[in-house]
């Protein structure tokens, strides 16, 4: 049995109607924090992008271990654009994190934060898979080393999340506890819907990169076939 | 506006900011694929039709 992929156009139509209810949810429903403030409606942004950005390096390695497990050359590119999403997620998670660092603690980074440093290595990381895919000649070589390389880096993700907790971290808030969130219920209905929006978007834009990376790679082809 | 406002501002702007430049990365690279879709068009209509069928 297959399963069919939803339409992008209605997957896009629902990720900007999620966004919609996400902006009303969180400056409309969720109330104000009482000890940080307005400044604590950051955490609806920062913490669902985090959790994407975490999603889709995943993401990356899963495809690179598919890649690995049956040499199926689509995963490359699934690879590839799911380490690029995942990138641009990094940058907005530590970019979000530091407004909220300014903001909440009066500095825009702070070395002594386990979760925060782990976050920066793990985007490092990925940033050289980057340097590494281009300094090899497109081909299986590249694929093979690409894929290990990505595969790799997953390690370090569930490093990453739960350095907060197995490490005495002061600094950085942890919300989720074993108690269940530390919120409200509106605040945590506004986050769960913020977080299913930025999940949605970031596949649709997955979606988008890939079909754009397909469509170069077969006019790549196409051209070679043609030109005398 | 206060200062918890301009920071929430700043953070909401860079995240709507980024999804923006993205989307005209991609008009950038969509132009550019359309470009070379219509040369490639061009290339294969140019070609005998022997060597069309041929493949």
């Amino acid at each position: 049995m297959s399963i069919t992929k939803p339409s992008l156009t209605v997957l896009a139509w629902g990720a900007a109607a999620l966004t919609t209810l996400a902006a009303v949810m969180i400056f409309a429903v969720a109330p104000e924090d009482a000890d940080q403030g307005f400044s604590q409606k950051i955490f609806y942004v920062h913490v669902p992008i985090a959790l994407t950005a975490y999603a889709c390096f995943g993401l990356g390695a899963w495809k690179a271990y598919r890649l690995l497990a049956t040499r199926g050359e689509r995963y490359d590119l699934e690879s590839y654009t799911g380490v690029h999403l995942g990138t641009i997620f990094g940058v907005l998670t530590l970019v979000t994190g530091a407004i909220w660092a300014k903001a909440s603690w009066g500095v825009w980074w702070t070395w002594s934060s386990n979760q925060l440093v782990l976050f920066l290595v793990l985007f490092l990381f990925y940033c050289a898979y980057f340097m590494l895919r281009f300094s090899v000649e497109p081909g299986a070589r590249r694929e093979r080393i690409s894929a290990v390389y990505a595969l790799f880096g997953v390690a370090l993700i569930p490093v990453s999340f739960f350095a907060i907790r197995l490490a005495n971290d002061f600094i950085h808030p942890t919300v989720f506890t074993r108690e269940g969130p530390q919120m409200t219920g509106e605040m945590f209905a506004a986050f769960c819907v913020s977080w299913a929006s930025i999940t949605l978007l970031a596949y649709v834009m997955y979606r988008v990169e890939l079909a754009g990376k397909r469509i170069d790679a077969n006019l790549r082809d196409l051209r070679e076939a043609l030109q005398p | 506006m206060s200062s918890g406002e301009k920071y929430v501002a700043a953070a909401y702007g860079v995240f709507v900011v980024v999804v923006l430049v993205w989307v005209a990365i991609l008009a950038t690279k969509l132009a550019r694929l359309e470009r070379e879709t219509g040369e490639l068009a061009r290339l294969a209509q140019a070609r005998p039709a022997g060597e069309q069928a041929d493949g």
